[in-house]
């Protein structure tokens, strides 16, 4: 398991985080309790399986909703 | 197509108001229908193409979101032809979107300061012994580092070599530069003033105090509490419903457009948002004044407190006894403090310590057959004179005589909560000292402001004996003190006080005090940005600032205070604006619209109050 923290552009409405959240949770191999959508510091906080999924599919998850990918970190634990 | 849409978003909203104005002043001017519709519907297109994306990116993912309610509404204004709302409402919309990003910006920038006094880079030593500049990143444990004058201290580490003045800030609050030389530790995210040093990592990126700091507050920011949550479950299955009842009144009234209008009217609008907002700015603020605040159950939590237990030593005294008080016996001072440091100097008893410390640098004679008398004091030789320090109980044992005169002095310097330390040479009394532990400059004065904000009961709980918690509790005004408590015993006792109903908050330093800290609704560590202190409390002042206490209370029960005003404002414009559909004419989408947004923006500048906000 690696653990990621995905900056985004500046999210504004709370509704944003539920709909990343629910795109993040349906990339296979992320660990759906481990994510944590962090509104004001706009920041996605996960753990996935590197073997199943790489870090360019979870953003893609997200940028295709709209929202800008500024820089991932990863991080093995 | 779709990222090129939203990301001119901007431009977008600008050009429908544009095509708004040309409208209007076409029709009212002019005279002229035909424009006024073809601009209307331009306007309206053009709108609803980036809100009916967003829509249908949050139905992919099963989300029904506010772009969905707005989208609908908008597409049925467009049908029954009312061109003038459905270009109106998706301008509100997306003019609302944009401020509401430009204002949150503003409440979250206390924050964003913070975190961008994140150091950047490095200049690490290489294997051929030059110094390079790398990325933060690259910096590892037991690297040595070169930081120069007005740089940044890229991790937490020692000093090896050098010396400078450096600006703990953004770790402590206090700008006042501290000293560094070789064996300080440096923080880091701090500011070397000037000088020069050469440090060895002891801690990199996120294990630095700084990097804790940063994540505790990120996190703490976004916390929920259980209001949020029910808020958040509220506003889940609360959007479907307006839509749901959307759909029912249309079924029964065949009218599209008071449909429509439900749609836009019960949009969640500021409920949602007011909340996080004034917590993101009431953290920020702050963090920026050495309080950290972590999360909105906290907030809740402390601003209704009852009853603050207090530790001794270390918290509301400096823990860091001093000579208080002195009476000489002798004429040749000089030279009985010269052989009292030498004495003492042997013997690294907190008393001696205090007692070399305030004699201070002086000439050191040698001591010979030193003996330490157990529960006495120090029995020596200097200059072959017998030298005898320690209590009364070792000047008895060394049959010097205590006069009346002595004894009253004696009796005199226990009342004030001193612990004695007397000289005899050869047999004679020379001087009496009475050290005591210090109470922090400041605290009587802050625990009175405590009080004035509604705290009924300050209490002391102290391992020391019941006199010298007695006379601390008397000097501060506290309303309880308890002496000779074990850890265990005061955790007993925060269980007694929660028994009775109160909140109560436990205030120690950290270390000794966890399970106290832990057990009490909100354990408040005075942190001296240590690890322990940081991770087990709830509320964390840096820098041991006492005086941190009253702010840290006043700024949670405004923070409390500005949630409370911004859930009003929101569900308050709601029942105003489902009432005007009911009972009045002049209600239509656009003034809901019109009405959400400004709720919207109201209770974000109402937040961004907190960022100003300072105890008086």
């Amino acid at each position: 398991m690696q653990k990621a923290v995905i900056q985004l552009e500046t999210l504004t409405c709370p509704s944003c985080m539920q709909k990343i959240h629910n795109a993040v949770k349906s990339v296979e191999g992320v660990d759906k309790d481990s994510i944590k959508v962090l509104f004001n510091s706009s920041k996605v906080k996960l753990e996935f399986d590197s073997e199943k999924v790489s870090i360019e599919n979870i953003e893609n998850a997200i940028t295709a909703l709209g929202y800008e990918v500024k820089k991932s970190q990863i991080k093995a634990r | 197509m779709q990222r090129f849409v939203l990301g001119k978003k901007n431009q977008i909203t600008l050009i429908s108001a544009v095509l708004i104005a040309v409208a209007f002043i076409s029709k009212l001017g002019f005279k002229n229908d035909d424009v006024f519709h073809w601009a209307l519907i331009a306007a309206s297109i053009l709108g609803i193409v980036p809100i009916a994306i967003q829509a249908f990116q949050a139905l992919k993912v099963k989300v029904v979101s506010i772009d969905v309610l707005v989208t609908i509404a908008v597409t049925g204004a467009f049908f029954i032809k009312n061109f003038e709302e459905s270009a109106i409402v998706s301008f509100l919309f997306l003019f609302g979107a944009y401020l509401e990003q430009r204002t949150l910006n503003k409440t979250r920038s206390a924050i964003k300061e913070l975190t961008e006094m994140a150091p950047e880079s490095a200049l690490k030593q290489m294997e051929n012994g030059e110094f390079r500049e790398v990325e933060v990143d690259e910096v590892d444990v037991g690297d040595i580092l070169l930081v120069k004058t007005g740089a940044k201290v890229p991790v937490d580490g020692t000093v090896m070599s050098g010396e400078g003045y450096i600006n703990e800030a953004s770790i402590t609050g206090e700008s006042v530069p501290v000293n560094k030389k070789a064996n300080s530790g440096v923080y880091a995210g701090t500011i070397l003033e000037n000088g020069t040093i050469q440090i060895v990592a002891d801690r990199v990126g996120e294990d630095t105090t700084f990097g804790k700091i940063i994540e505790l507050v990120e996190e703490a920011q976004d916390s929920k509490s259980e209001a949020e949550r029910f808020i958040d479950r509220f506003s889940k299955y609360y959007t479907p419903a307006v839509l749901l009842l959307a759909i029912i009144v249309w079924l029964f009234s065949k009218d599209i457009e008071l449909a429509i209008t439900i749609l836009v009217l019960g949009c969640p609008g500021a409920l949602v948002i007011g909340v996080p907002v004034s917590n993101v700015a009431g953290i920020g603020n702050g963090a920026r004044h050495g309080v950290l605040l972590k999360g909105s159950e906290v907030i809740q939590d402390f601003s209704k407190v009852d009853a603050i237990v207090f530790d001794k030593t270390g918290t509301l005294t400096i823990g860091n006894p001093k000579v208080a008080d002195t009476q000489y016996y002798t004429d040749n001072v000089d030279e009985v403090l010269n052989c009292l440091a030498s004495v003492e100097s042997e013997s690294d008893h907190p008393l001696a310590k205090a007692v070399v410390e305030y004699i201070g640098d002086t000439k050191l004679f040698t001591v010979e057959n030193t003996d330490v008398v157990k529960g006495g004091g120090i029995v020596a030789a200097v200059n072959n004179q017998r030298v005898a320090v320690g209590n009364v109980a070792l000047m008895e044992k060394e049959n010097v005589y205590l006069s009346d005169k002595v004894r009253e002095d004696i009796a005199r310097f226990e009342k004030k909560g001193n612990s004695l330390v007397l000289t005899s040479i050869d047999g004679e009394l020379k001087v009496l000292m009475g050290i005591r532990d210090q109470i922090r400059p400041g605290v009587k004065e802050d625990l009175r402001k405590l009080k004035k904000m509604g705290v009924k009961d300050l209490i002391v709980l102290s391992g020391d004996n019941q006199g010298t918690v007695d006379l601390v509790a008397s000097e501060l005004g506290l309303t309880e003190a308890h002496g000779n408590m074990l850890p265990a015993d005061k955790s007993a006792y925060i269980e007694k006080l929660k028994a009775k109903g109160k909140i109560v908050a436990f205030v120690g330093d950290g270390v000794n005090d966890s399970p106290s800290l832990a057990l009490a609704d909100i354990g408040i560590a005075m942190g001296s940005g240590t690890d322990v202190a940081i991770e087990t409390s709830d509320v964390v002042l840096m820098n041991s600032d006492f005086s941190r206490l009253p702010v840290a209370l006043g700024l949670t029960k405004a923070i409390a205070n500005n949630m409370l005003q911004n859930i009003i404002i929101a569900v308050g414009v709601v029942l105003v604006l489902l009432a005007g559909v009911f009972f009045s004419e002049w209600m239509n989408m656009s003034i809901g619209m019109l009405a959400h947004e400004a709720s919207i923006l109201v209770v974000i500048l109402n937040s961004m109050r907190l960022l100003r906000y300072k105890l008086r």
